[in-house]
């Protein structure tokens, strides 16, 4: 009941490779399937995200004979020769591809540490691979762990927490101030990638109305409709500026476009109502003194990034919390193994003694012609409770015991000594 | 007894300042979990103690400076906790702590006075005090709150982003905090004041008998009332509310202090 892991990331392949390796959810769904029908492995899935290609499966042979099977089969379905592939495939076998998938869950593994996509993928493709019939209890115990440890990470500590681009900052602080975005407004000021970015992330919050203003009206309504906002006219600044709460603000200008005597007439106008401006144009979209006015907070690029700087490092510091609760699941995951592995092995001993049992009083009873029928069966009886007593009530209570993942080599001895050439169970 | 029950509520207010501070410093949810449990535990204790004090003087206690303090300490900490569990929102707790530790410390340091014999009995003035005094610290605690606000709102401006500005709770929602405490003082301020009007009536007859704690009181509920007002208009919500919110609290402890001690003649401690 050993596991494999094969597969490539973001450190470990470059861009070019990751792209012919990852899998759509139909290939994940038949390399599964492959797998398991060639008999590489019992139990088989595939995550694959922007950032990894992993598949982990549980073979019928050794780890080591499965994962160069495995790392065949993926040049193979990918049509990737060995040679593009040499150093980009990592292999992990057991505790290790445990561990590794609980800190790909956590969020530990990932390009943005701590993001938290990465948690409803591995969700996503453990429940692709488990209705297709892919998994079976090794695999379905383990992404069940994974989804468990990656939601305690993200509760227990605050490795998700705190916002790692400049657009996620933003909102952020927005939410600072108003608390849930639900009820309220937001104006973007340009129609850029950077803006898009914000525009989604509000969107995310149920921002209660978009408005959107740009030079161009065609870029502006392709934006607002795509996030269901609505456009306001480039000349309509007045109305413009007395509509929002949050202000996006990422248009190309060679001086500030929003006058602190503009936000000044604006806030009048909006009763001073809290306003919390983002100014995310470089040369700089808004007056640096607006900051002074009433009620309004304004943070320019330079601002946000130093916060997500900031945030970097302060997740950084959260890595051992978030690893001492991985390896916390670890070893309850391979404490479940173990026991599952002894159970069975227990299960084969006992096959096997009762053989040999019989075997020895079937040759026996041949030499003592006088025993009825009646004291044979008692004599068994006897032998069986003297086996389970000396040697399974022994093994099996190992169940109970910690450190089981340790004491289950003394298991395996003892079934090297009474199962000899037998396949583990 | 009482001595036991000290320790208790000493130990458990301790425990819970402790594990606030760990949840607002460290960001640790489990900290703050038992942060709230602690507090509901401190204040099991203190209401033991509490009883035993009352025990002995057969009424509330509110008779001498030391165990108005303490009513007050723990009808502070009932209020902060009443506040966290409907906003859902402890991490503030940190900050009110400590004021319900300086009250029910000072109120168990200083020897507790003699009890003033006489005719301040009865459930009516016992109400009548037990509400006044909840009055004022749930005053208290919106002033704190509003204090909380203007420093995180003063953070945020300054682009100081700190991880404790990251888990205090939104400016929108410390004002919510904010208002539902005046709210529930404001309802205990007028009925606690009704029902000193209706023991008056009852002992003297002599409702309207000049009393200069009636006048500040009119005055506390009115700034009260303006600020409520105000502070759901939209122009005034936030920073300017809150500032208000402060300034009418040093109304309530110009009336605690100046009132109380050299105008009043029937209000003394409370």
């Amino acid at each position: 009941m050993e596991i494999v892991l094969v597969g490539l990331n973001h450190r470990s392949a470059p861009v070019e490779v990751r792209e012919r390796m990852s899998f759509t959810r139909e290939q994940a769904r038949r390399a599964a399937e492959e797998l398991r029908a060639q008999g590489i492995f019992h139990e088989s899935l595939v995550l694959s995200t922007c950032n990894r290609s992993e598949v982990y499966g549980v073979p019928p042979e050794t780890s080591r004979e499965s994962a160069a099977a495995l790392s065949d089969y993926l040049s193979r379905f990918h049509a990737v020769g060995p040679e593009h592939l040499s150093g980009s495939l990592y292999q992990h076998y057991d505790r290790h591809a445990v561990r590794h998938l609980f800190r790909v869950a956590s969020g530990l593994d990932s390009m943005v540490l701590g993001e938290s996509e990465i948690l409803g993928q591995v969700r996503e493709a453990y429940r692709l691979a488990h209705e297709s019939g892919a998994t079976g209890p090794v695999l379905n115990r383990m992404f069940q762990g994974a989804l468990e440890v990656g939601k305690r990470v993200r509760h227990q500590t605050e490795l998700g927490t705190r916002p790692m681009s400049v657009a996620s900052a933003g909102v952020k602080l927005a939410e600072r101030i108003f608390g849930k975005l639900g009820q309220h407004t937001a104006l973007v000021l340009g129609a850029g990638a950077i803006s898009e970015q914000v525009v989604s992330q509000l969107r995310d919050r149920n921002i209660a109305q978009l408005y959107v203003m740009n030079r161009s009206r065609d870029r502006a309504e392709l934006l607002a409709r795509e996030f269901s906002g609505k456009v306001i006219g480039w000349e309509d600044w007045e109305t413009a500026l007395a509509l929002p709460d949050v202000i996006v603000s990422s248009i190309s200008t060679e001086e500030a476009a929003l006058k602190r005597a503009m936000l000044a007439k604006a806030m009048a106008a909006r009763g001073n109502r809290p306003l919390f401006v983002m100014d995310l144009g470089l040369p700089r979209n808004v007056e640096s003194t607006a900051a002074d006015l009433y009620n309004l907070y304004l943070y320019n690029i330079d601002d946000l990034t130093q916060i997500v700087e900031q945030n970097r490092d302060a997740r950084q510091s959260e890595i051992p919390r978030a690893d001492a609760i991985v390896e916390e699941h670890v070893v309850k995951f391979l404490t479940w193994q173990a026991s599952v592995e002894l159970i069975g092995m227990v299960e084969a001993l006992r096959g096997k003694l009762k053989e040999e049992r019989a075997a020895f009083v079937r040759e026996r009873v041949q030499r003592v012609p006088h025993l009825s029928p009646g004291q044979r069966a008692q004599m068994e009886t006897l032998m069986d409770e003297l086996l389970e007593k000396l040697l399974l009530d022994r093994a099996r209570r190992l169940q109970g015991e910690k450190d089981l993942r340790r004491k289950i080599q003394n298991v395996e001895a003892i079934r090297d000594i009474f199962l000899p050439g037998r396949e583990r169970p | 007894m009482n001595h036991l029950f000290f320790l208790l509520t000493l130990a458990a207010y301790l425990g819970s300042f402790a594990c606030y501070v760990t949840n607002l410093v460290a960001g640790r949810e489990w900290s703050g979990r038992i942060g709230t449990l602690l507090l509901a535990s401190g204040l099991i204790a203190h209401y033991y103690s509490l009883l035993e004090r009352s025990r002995g003087l057969h009424t509330v206690p509110y008779h001498d400076l030391s165990g108005s303090m303490s009513l007050f300490g723990w009808l502070l900490a009932l209020t902060y906790l009443s506040l966290e569990v409907f906003h859902r929102q402890r991490s503030v707790g940190a900050l009110v702590l400590p004021f319900v530790l300086a009250f029910f410390l000072f109120a168990n340091l200083t020897a507790p006075g003699h009890s003033t014999a006489g005719p301040a009995r009865g459930v009516a003035f016992a109400l009548h005090v037990t509400l006044s005094i909840l009055a004022y610290a749930a005053f208290g605690l919106s002033c704190v709150l509003s204090v909380i606000y203007l420093a995180e709102q003063r953070l945020l401006q300054k682009h100081q982003v700190g991880s404790v500005v990251w888990r205090l709770p939104p400016l929108d929602l410390l004002d919510r905090m904010s208002q539902s405490s005046v709210l529930v003082g404001l309802i205990a301020i007028t009925i606690g004041t009704v029902l000193g009007f209706v023991w008056v009536d009852r002992l003297t007859g002599e409702v309207w008998r000049y009393d200069p704690k009636y006048v500040i009181t009119l005055l506390v509920l009115a700034a009260y009332v303006i600020y409520l007002r105000l502070a759901r208009n939209p122009g005034w919500r936030g920073s300017r509310a809150s500032r208000l919110c402060i300034f009418n609290f040093a109304i309530v402890i110009f009336s605690f202090t100046v009132v109380n001690l050299f105008l009043s003649h029937a209000h003394r401690y409370f």
